[in-house]
């Protein structure tokens, strides 16, 4: 653009802008005149008037004084911001930053500066974005503040601090007040303050700050006393909710094993079947989740976010029906044979794997998260629960919710029941115990296919994924008892909580494997689980 | 007498013919033949058939338990790679300086992860006598101690079955890591050679795929002498019928401990020979699914008879040899197919569906038709 035309522009914009906004830029421009004063002193008093105006338009003067592009011209000592452009400087008004043409080298004169006024002019510009009304830039601020520490902020940050509105940029305010007065403060009294704000709140920062403050040893020694105590109840407070967290993750990753290792406590109770094949059942769900959402996206992409509810049920049709053909198919013949099942089903599972790679391929498969389960809940000591961890861990409940109302208040519940009770005696009174165990195969399948929905959402979806759960199901199966509900939720989330709370101390291999050996003895001691069935049987 | 019983079993006659003229025949064939002859035996075969030996004695091993006590471990696996280690180390040590970084005292993944001096555990493993002595007695000690906690808490059926699996996915698991000094992810490899002898040389390789022929006669006959005594009989009144051998006044713990224990120490035996043989041992022998693919080999073959096992172990694992070479996207359909094929149409395996060939071992099987019972929920009847 010619730089006629932009001047021209430059002018229309000026006489557009309204004329109240007019009068405040005429004060301002005194004030900006001010920088072209002879001594520093008059310089330093005009910038701490500039910042104290809190107005963002300052800051492109400050900073161009800083870096030494803030000229005055030599005919009428008017105030320019000048960039090198070739053999000329290209010359900006210092507010508004409107064209005002091309001039020589010989025409201006820089405003000069010194270190003082360079401490000045960084404090303010540290202050003035403080009070920018861009929250990422007033975040960038206080962290920058957070770090430096420095007295000479403090006016400024407390005037950020009245005006913030936003509580948590308030909150990191308050903390680099109480950190700044903690490390430069003059009176004791303001340090000890800032230490009892600081106490307030116990985050990692803050340990770590205050771990600085005592280290460095600066202060009175009852300052120093007082910082190592608040560092302590800092400390106490963090382990506190550090366990929190791991309880947390325990639960998240009990709720995992559950819906993985429920469908299988189903068919093992009633049929005295361990179905090899069960994890692939979960893959299965997880496929159906990732067809069922390739089916939204070229259809319906608006109602993507519905994708996961119409993906469970159709999980659970899928799988549900693949288990009902497989026990009619193949466990049927094996009756009474536990062992024997077991080696058919792995047949099974090894089919199935290599099906679904020959059909989807040996890669995983991406398979999205719907609005309303990514993001997280965080809180300020570090605390953070993903919403689709929170969702998973209610979804397993509800799943688990829902077979024991199928259980209990069912006529199919019943007869579940009377054959893992007895199945000859439930067989003499009439009820169809083929059938039965059809059914609750495929109920058992089916539900290890909605498993694999919820799993698709924090999982690779591969055709190895059954695999990767299916000896955590077996485990929380044996240990929890089979048969029975409540000792596979028992067991479930008895396991994850063991296993995430061993991690920080063991890692997480060597946490596992320790789990595995703690369930190899406990079988020892309770061969039949937690919550084993009441019976006379003396045989497996 | 004795004696008789030992090959009175026509497929035992076979076999043991079999194993002689291929521990003699195969080396003969290899080293003297000319390789522009017909009946040369190329060295790659050597190497495969000697490898097709050891999973035969893993078999066997399995075969004794499974198909003569009841008891289906998922878990041998873990004694043929243990055995395996104790030989790798054993391999490893008699690298000395001559690894990447020239190391005498540590072997070249010590070295990389920047250890200092040997762990305790890999003392004395340069000694050859000391080293055959830990592939025998790792794994025997492991079954030992493992099998004592669970044969005496009566853990039966398919509870047993999960637990082995849990420990060999926790030896999985453990040998990973690095810090175990077992070579982690990339196990033990780049041996060297045995005895000071070479082991890339056709003559020792040969001597290798003779000693993997011979083990399998001798583990033959040694489960043989098992089987046919009167320890034997218990042991199948224990398959078939638990509670009832126990009522009776049998010690079940103590002849299940034993078949177990003798079991893992042949299949530590079987991992020590084929480390040498296909040079590496790393924990993917530890997998789950490895010990699972062992179960099939005897379900093929027909278990309760020995020689089923080496038979199932020696066809399957050519079929796998063949069709991951030649159809690999179709072999896991085949394998998963053959194990429920084999459970559903063949539950005495090809040895029992051959009547002729099967001869009087068919015989071992003859409580299987009834024989793990009812479930538990009906065992009240």
């Amino acid at each position: 653009m010619h730089p006629f035309v932009r001047t021209i522009l430059a002018a229309l914009l000026a006489f557009w802008l309204p004329a109240s906004a007019g009068a405040q830029d005429a004060d301002l421009q005194a004030l900006v005149d001010g920088l072209a004063a002879k001594s520093f002193n008059q310089k330093i008093d005009a910038v701490d008037k500039l910042a104290a105006t809190g107005d963002p338009k300052v800051v492109p003067v400050l900073t161009a004084l800083l870096e030494g592009r803030l000229f005055t011209l030599k005919d009428g000592d008017k105030l320019v911001i000048a960039e090198r452009k070739g053999r000329v400087y290209v010359t900006t008004a210092p507010l508004g930053g409107a064209n005002l043409g091309e001039v020589k080298k010989g025409d201006l004169t820089k405003v000069r500066v010194n270190n003082k006024l360079r401490g000045e002019l960084r404090a303010a510009l540290g202050g003035l974005t403080l009070l920018s009304p861009d929250p990422s830039v007033r975040a960038e601020a206080v962290d920058s503040v957070l770090k430096a520490r420095d007295a000479e902020l403090m006016p400024v940050l407390e005037k950020a601090m009245a005006r913030e509105e936003d509580p948590a940029l308030h909150a990191r305010m308050a903390l680099a007040h109480a950190a700044t007065n903690l490390f430069a403060a003059k009176k004791e009294e303001a340090r000890l303050e800032a230490l009892a704000r600081l106490s307030e709140s116990a985050t990692p920062e803050v340990r770590s700050l205050l771990n600085e403050f005592v280290a460095g040893g600066k202060g009175t020694e009852k300052v120093i006393a007082a910082a190592k105590e608040t560092l302590e109840a800092v400390e106490g407070r963090l382990r506190l909710w550090e366990t929190v967290g791991d309880v947390f993750r325990g639960i998240s990753l009990g709720s995992v094993l559950l819906l993985a290792a429920v469908g299988l406590a189903i068919t093992f109770g009633v049929m005295g079947v361990i179905n090899m094949a069960h994890g692939e059942m979960v893959m299965l769900g997880a496929y159906t989740t990732f067809v069922v959402q390739e089916a939204f996206r070229a259809y319906a992409p608006g109602a993507f976010d519905l994708s996961l509810v119409v993906a469970v049920p159709a999980a659970f049709l899928v799988s549900g029906a693949v288990g009902i053909a497989i026990e009619r198919g193949v466990i049927r013949f094996l009756y009474g044979r536990p062992l024997e099942t077991l080696l058919a089903t792995w047949g099974i599972s090894l089919v199935l794997q290599q099906a679904v790679r020959s059909v989807f391929g040996p890669t995983n498969r991406d398979v999205g998260a719907p609005e309303w389960m990514s993001g997280a809940v965080e809180f300020s000591n570090g605390l953070l629960l993903t919403y689709n961890r929170l969702w998973i861990i209610a979804f397993s409940l509800v799943v688990v919710g829902g077979i024991v109302v199928v259980l209990r208040k069912t006529a199919f519940g019943l007869q579940m029941r009377a054959v893992t009770q007895n199945r000859a005696m439930a067989n003499s009174m009439g009820i169809r115990t083929g059938a039965v165990d059809a059914l609750t195969f495929g109920m058992g399948s089916g539900i290890a296919g909605i498993a694999g929905v919820a799993l698709s959402q924090i999982d690779n979806v591969s055709p190895n994924l059954g695999q990767a759960y299916i000896i955590d199901s077996f485990m929380v199966v044996v240990f929890g008892g089979v048969g029975n509900i409540w000792g596979t939720v028992v067991g479930a989330f008895s396991l994850g909580i063991v296993n995430k709370f061993l991690e920080p101390v063991a890692g997480a291999v060597l946490a596992k494997i320790l789990v595995l050996i703690a369930i190899i003895l406990f079988i020892q001691k309770r061969p039949r689980g937690l919550f084993a069935l009441k019976g006379r049987a003396v045989e497996a | 007498m004795r004696a008789s019983l030992l090959i009175n079993q026509r497929g035992g006659q076979v076999l043991l013919a079999c194993m002689v003229a291929l521990a003699v025949g195969v080396p003969a064939l290899n080293l003297m033949v000319p390789a522009s002859s017909a009946f040369h035996v190329p060295d790659y075969m050597v190497g495969l058939v000697g490898k097709y030996l050891c999973f035969a004695l893993l078999a066997m091993a399995l075969d004794l338990v499974w198909g003569y006590c009841g008891i289906l471990s998922l878990g041998h696996g873990a004694f043929f790679a243990l055995g395996g280690y104790a030989m790798g180390m054993h391999l490893m040590r008699q690298i000395g300086d001559r690894g990447v970084y020239g190391n005498a005292e540590l072997p070249d993944f010590m070295v990389f992860l920047n250890w200092k001096e040997l762990p305790w555990y890999w003392h004395g493993f340069d000694v050859f006598p000391f080293a055959m002595l830990m592939v025998m007695a790792v794994p025997g000690v492991l079954a030992f101690v493992f099998g004592w906690f669970a044969f005496r808490s009566r853990v039966t059926g398919v509870y047993l079955s999960i637990i082995t699996q849990a420990m060999t996915f926790a030896l999985m698991l453990a040998f990973f890591r690095n810090d175990m000094g077992f070579g982690g992810n990339n196990g033990l490899t780049d041996f060297k050679d045995l005895l000071g002898f070479d082991l890339q040389a056709p003559g020792v390789r040969a001597a290798l795929f003779a000693a993997s022929a011979m083990a399998v006669a001798l583990a033959y006959l040694l489960c043989r002498a098992i089987t046919a005594s009167r320890l034997g009989r218990v042991l199948l009144a224990i398959r078939d019928a638990e509670s009832r051998a126990r009522f009776l006044g049998y010690r079940v713990e103590y002849y299940k401990l034993f078949t177990f224990t003798v079991s893992a120490v042949l299949a530590g035996i079987a991992g020590a020979l084929y480390v040498p043989q296909v040079g590496i041992i790393n924990p993917s022998e530890f997998a789950p699914a490895a010990s699972i693919e062992v179960v099939i080999w005897v379900a093929v073959g027909g278990r309760g008879t020995l020689y089923g096992a080496v038979l199932g172990a020696m066809l399957v694992n050519y079929a796998k040899t063949y069709f991951t070479g030649t159809l690999p996207e179709l072999w896991l359909y085949m394998l998963g197919g053959l194990f429920v094929a084999t459970t559903i149409f063949l539950p005495k395996g090809i040895v029992g569906a051959v009547p002729t060939f099967g001869g009087s071992g068919g015989k071992g099987l003859g409580g299987l038709g009834k024989r793990f019972g009812r479930p538990s929920n009906q065992a009240a009847e």
